[in-house]
């Protein structure tokens, strides 16, 4: 989130789309509620209509898979009735710059495009420069090569009743959704969105969240309380776990995994684009400094200069290649990957295409689950369709205890860090996952300082130190770790920071292996004023806007809504003098962490030279509408999803994204507008679930509310194919079958689409076969496809065509 | 000082919250259900079921609406149930906080009379013929806590404190949701300690939602009928 829970009060207008708030999220419906109290308006987008549209003013149906078609036709009425903020979007996005003469668009192909590749060289997507180096910018927003007009002239094709033809949704449903939500464009008014996994689980998933960024630099929504744009993240600890380099192309911060592209320390660390504009702060120019206090706490003193602090220990990517959970489970299922650890996950029920995720791990040598209890994957040898006497894989189980069970952090989908003191003791055998990983390195050091091996220096060099005094995990020393140390006695500005003390901000950080931080997002979370994740102080601050600043900690810097200097005028005065974020009382800003402390602009024309550009993370310090840094293009395009019921797209020349990963094997089948399956699926949560239901499908009292396995679909379907409400059905796609019960419903309604009529079902996530006890109850991960996202390569679990079937 | 819920069924989002907080605060047995084609499970209350979230999808005005009304014991302030058993040691008033309480010793009642005395179709019947229903979390109140529905709600739906500050409360929320439902309405406000605020027709929600004043009198009238019956019969019963 760029704004936090809280926040949500605040707001004018909340857009509920790709998420479904009340049943996944039912806690943040205490500040929905509250916005709705003081006269804001709730907005749900969605193929069915949920708790969440029950809580609604406005509902709107549109198919899975049609969110840009939708958006897109958002921004064209944005810009046809002019009701973006002009200034905001002259002053502080690159809706004035003009891009070069590479760039084209043409028949749903951007220029660059290798069909041999199913890949764009995206080269050509850069912005004219001056002489400087700086973008050419038109202020006036006339020029036709400039991005305001490139974006006007992408978007005029998607009028209401094009997108309508695509989405489905009715006419007049379009236009009161997009009534209602461009009227946050005026000053002092603040409009939200809340999406979640029915935004990324897409072929167009990072796009989606592009379309509504756009949208929120239109209408100036970004920065302001009530404002931004909202990811709600499907776990507690989700945010954490990603601020930490869970992902295969980021190491913790944000900072890119080495690649075989950047073979010396040197070659990484001059990678990040350079800016020439002296206004531009361009923070990522800083990441040297975050690189090698990280190699610094991976490696301690093992880290120097002369062993590029232990840069070439580190593993490498190959350049190019993706490591996500399809490719993984791909080198699985094709025999190159022979050894797997399940830590906290259950892959025979949560991934995308989970036949063939169960099917690959009988080529392992061993699995080891970690987990609470034995699940589906730690047992995939026994479960359905498997002969245990032909599957060599050795599982080797270690049960991990839980969350409450230890003490140490979660971060929040709103960037709050908080910190949690241990409950009950860990029961029977059970242990902290800190402890398990304690013991694995312990041991790996062990054998390799006895045994040597291939390459020991990484494991050998790795700084290891997190125990307390009876060998156990220690949360403290690994927060410490993660915040940062001087290494050795610094001076800065004429401040003298000790050896051995805390880092108080990441600011100070350095290049030159004096300092440490194991994630300089997080630098400043534990100092040597304390455990700031741990304060529960209630005092709001003067805004009164619900930021809680000394209620436990925000990265970064503590800062509570990001991107909050494009929430100012150019004199700094906030466009909503009501709920404002934060204000120049003429020589300091007041109210939330600024991000940073230049002063304020003043003018456009001739701006005060110790001013920066609000946007501080992008290259040129703007919101970037022209996002060049993607896959599959600067402007979001509406394609279909890999499995669809249209013979073409309705918007351009190309049915799916180009750039989509498609895997061509039996395992991988796919059918699309296949009259063997012609409905439309799409999977999502109930609030009396979790995940692939380990921690819930065993709770009796949750069980008794969902107890079983369904498909939801309208009562038109049911009379269609004769099924009855409450009646056992089973559902069939390319990869696989489900049994479910039906659920007839008003809340499904069928799609008009162009020519056609196209029925939706939809399922719960929730299931697996070992529990309860019939093993009927099955993981609705049997019928997902294997494709996804260019970019993060997110499988399309929203979107893909099925079959409904009597038993 | 007596004790009010009151209930705001227009920001319930049916998270059920309350549904299982009461379940875990009594100490009741999840039932083993089936899918009947609907999220209401169990599908209906039951002796060991003293709260349910009622889920209804209904059109009107030519808009979809799915209703939710979290339903339980009203806790009336002349509660019909009690006047119909006649006996203190079965049915009860909790002076202190106007809970209406059952005992074990309900299984010595009429248990069909008792059920249908109540305007709201609430009581149970347990194998061993006793009642169930929702106590009002009666031990917490009287040590200072919410009642476990209340504590777990997160939207404001459920509501619990001094009853002259819940009928307050209803009051003041009945005119602020009337600017978006006009028909909105409270539900028997001066005759129960459990008000639910609804915005649209009660019986949509529930065929038991609201009582009507004939209700009332009809159990009143049997509640008298029960006053007059011989005494033989009530110690025939209690033996």
């Amino acid at each position: 989130m760029t704004n936090h829970w809280i926040d949500l009060k605040n707001s004018d207008c909340i857009l509920i789309m790709g998420s479904n708030a009340a049943e996944n999220h039912p806690i943040s419906m205490k500040y929905v509620t509250e916005a709705q109290s003081r006269g804001g308006k709730l907005i749900s987008v969605d193929p069915r209509f949920t708790r969440t549209s029950a809580k609604a003013d406005i509902y709107a149906p549109l198919r899975s898979g049609t969110d840009i078609a939708f958006l897109g036709g958002m921004i064209k009425y944005i810009i046809d009735n002019k009701l973006y903020n002009e200034a905001d979007v002259v002053a502080y996005s690159d809706a004035s710059f003009l891009v070069g003469d590479g760039f084209d668009f043409k028949d749903g192909l951007y220029s660059g495009y290798d069909a041999g590749k199913r890949a764009y060289d995206a080269s050509k997507w850069t912005y004219q420069l001056d002489a400087s180096g700086v973008p050419k910018k038109d202020l006036t927003l006339q020029d036709k090569r400039c991005v305001f007009q490139l974006l006007k002239t992408h978007y005029s094709r998607y009028a209401p009743d094009q997108v309508s033809k695509i989405t489905g949704t009715p006419k007049k449903d379009l236009l009161e959704v997009y009534k209602a939500y461009a009227a946050t464009g005026a000053k002092g008014k603040a409009g939200t969105i809340m999406y979640a996994m029915g935004w990324t689980q897409h072929t167009v998933g990072v796009q989606n969240i592009r379309a509504m960024s756009i949208i929120q630099t239109l209408l100036a929504n970004m920065g302001v309380a009530g404002g931004g744009v909202n990811a709600l993240r499907g776990e507690s600890n989700v945010q954490g776990s990603t601020d930490h380099g869970l992902l295969f192309h980021i190491l913790p911060g944000y900072i890119a995994t080495p690649a075989t592209n950047w073979p010396k320390l040197e070659d990484y660390l001059k990678r990040r684009p350079k800016s020439s504009d002296p206004l531009s702060a361009n923070w990522w120019q800083n990441e040297p400094k975050y690189m090698v206090s990280l190699l610094k706490a991976y490696f301690g003193d093992a880290a120097t200069a002369n062993n590029e602090f232990g840069y070439p220990w580190m593993p490498k990517l190959d350049a190019g290649k993706a490591y996500s959970w399809l490719d993984l489970f791909d080198a699985m299922y094709n025999g190159s990957i022979k050894g797997f650890f399940a830590w906290g996950m259950n892959p025979a029920c949560s991934g995308a295409n989970a036949g063939k995720t169960r099917a690959a791990m009988k080529n392992l040598d061993w699995m080891v689950n970690v987990n609470l209890f034995d699940n589906e994957t730690g047992s995939f040898w026994r479960g359905p369709g498997m002969d245990p006497a032909k599957i060599k894989t050795e599982v080797f189980m270690l049960p991990a205890c839980v969350s409450v069970e230890k003490e140490g952090s979660i971060t929040n989908s709103g960037r709050w860090m908080q910190w949690r003191y241990q409950g009950p003791k860990p029961l029977g055998e059970s242990r902290p996952d800190g402890d398990i990983i304690l013991a694995l390195g312990n041991k790996l050091k062990e054998l390799y300082k006895k045994e040597g091996g291939a390459f020991p220096e990484p494991i050998l060099g790795l700084k290891w130190d997190y125990a307390d005094s009876h060998g156990e995990f220690e949360p403290h020393k690994v927060a410490k770790t993660v915040n940062g140390y001087f290494l050795e006695d610094v001076t800065i500005d004429g401040t003298v920071y000790k050896k051995g003390t805390l880092v108080p901000t990441f600011g100070l950080l350095q290049a030159n292996g004096s300092t440490s931080s194991g994630c300089w997002v997080y630098c400043g979370s534990y100092t040597e004023k304390g455990n700031m994740a741990a304060r529960r102080n209630l005092q709001d601050a003067p805004n009164g806007i619900g930021l809680y600043p000394e209620f436990a900690w925000a990265w970064p810097v503590n800062r509570r809504i990001i991107y909050n200097r494009a929430s100012v005028d150019l004199q700094g005065q906030p466009y909503d003098p009501k709920d404002w974020v934060i204000k120049w009382d003429g020589s300091k800003w007041v109210g939330d962490v600024p991000d940073g402390p230049w002063p304020p602009l003043e003018n456009l024309q001739s701006p005060n030279a110790k001013a920066r550009w609000p946007f501080i993370m992008t290259r040129h310090g703007f919101a970037t509408i022209f996002g060049a840094g993607l896959k599959d293009g600067p402007f979001p395009e509406h394609y279909e999803p890999l499995e669809c019921p249209v013979e073409k797209n309705y918007m351009n020349a190309q049915r799916i994204n180009p750039t989509a990963p498609v895997w061509g094997g039996k395992a991988d089948a796919f059918a699309t507008c296949d009259p063997r399956f012609p409905y439309v699926g799409t999977t999502y949560r109930v609030s009396e679930h979790w995940q692939t239901g380990l921690m819930t499908r065993y709770q009796s009292w949750l069980m008794e509310m969902q107890p079983q396995m369904f498909v939801e679909m309208s009562e038109e379907l049911a009379a269609l194919r004769q099924i009855k409400n409450g009646e056992r059905v089973k559902a069939v796609t390319a990869r696989g079958q489900v049994e479910c019960t039906a659920i007839v419903t008003k809340r499904f309604k069928p799609f008009k689409l162009a020519d056609i009529v196209v029925h939706e079902v939809g399922f719960p996530w929730h299931y697996g076969w070992r529990w309860p006890a019939s093993g009927k109850e099955e993981s609705v991960n049997l019928l997902t496809p294997s494709t996804g996202d260019p970019n993060t390569r997110i499988p399309e679990s929203k979107a893909f065509m099925v079959n409904i079937v009597k038993i | 000082m007596t004790k009010a819920f009151f209930v705001d069924t227009t920001t319930c989002t049916a998270c059920r919250g309350c549904q299982v907080a009461c379940k875990q605060w009594h100490g009741l047995p999840g039932d083993k259900t089936t899918n009947h084609g609907s999220y209401q499970n169990p599908e209906d209350l039951n002796f060991t079921t003293y709260k349910l979230v009622r889920m209804t999808e209904a059109e009107i005005d030519n808009k979809l609406r799915w209703l939710f009304f979290a339903d339980q014991c009203r806790h009336c302030l002349e509660p019909p149930c009690l006047e119909a058993a006649g006996e203190p040691t079965a049915i009860y008033k909790d002076r202190a906080t106007g809970a209406v309480l059952y005992t074990r010793v309900t299984k010595d009642l009429d248990a069909d009379s008792i059920i249908s005395s109540c305007p709201y179709n609430i009581p149970r019947k347990g194998p061993d013929g006793s009642l169930a229903k929702c106590d009002m979390c009666n031990d917490r109140v009287s040590n200072g806590l919410l009642p476990a529905c209340v504590k777990a709600c997160p939207t404001g739906t459920m509501n619990f404190g001094e009853y002259k500050d819940m009928r307050e409360y209803a009051r003041v929320r009945l005119a602020e949701v009337r600017h978006k439902f006009p028909k909105a309405t409270l539900l028997n406000p001066d005759k129960v300690r459990v008000i639910y605020l609804t915005a649209f027709e009660p019986t949509t929600y529930w065929e038991y939602a609201v009582a009507s004043q004939r209700e009332f009198d009809m159990t009143r009238a049997m509640a008298m009928q029960r006053l007059f019956r011989p005494f033989t019969d009530l110690f025939a019963r209690l033996g």
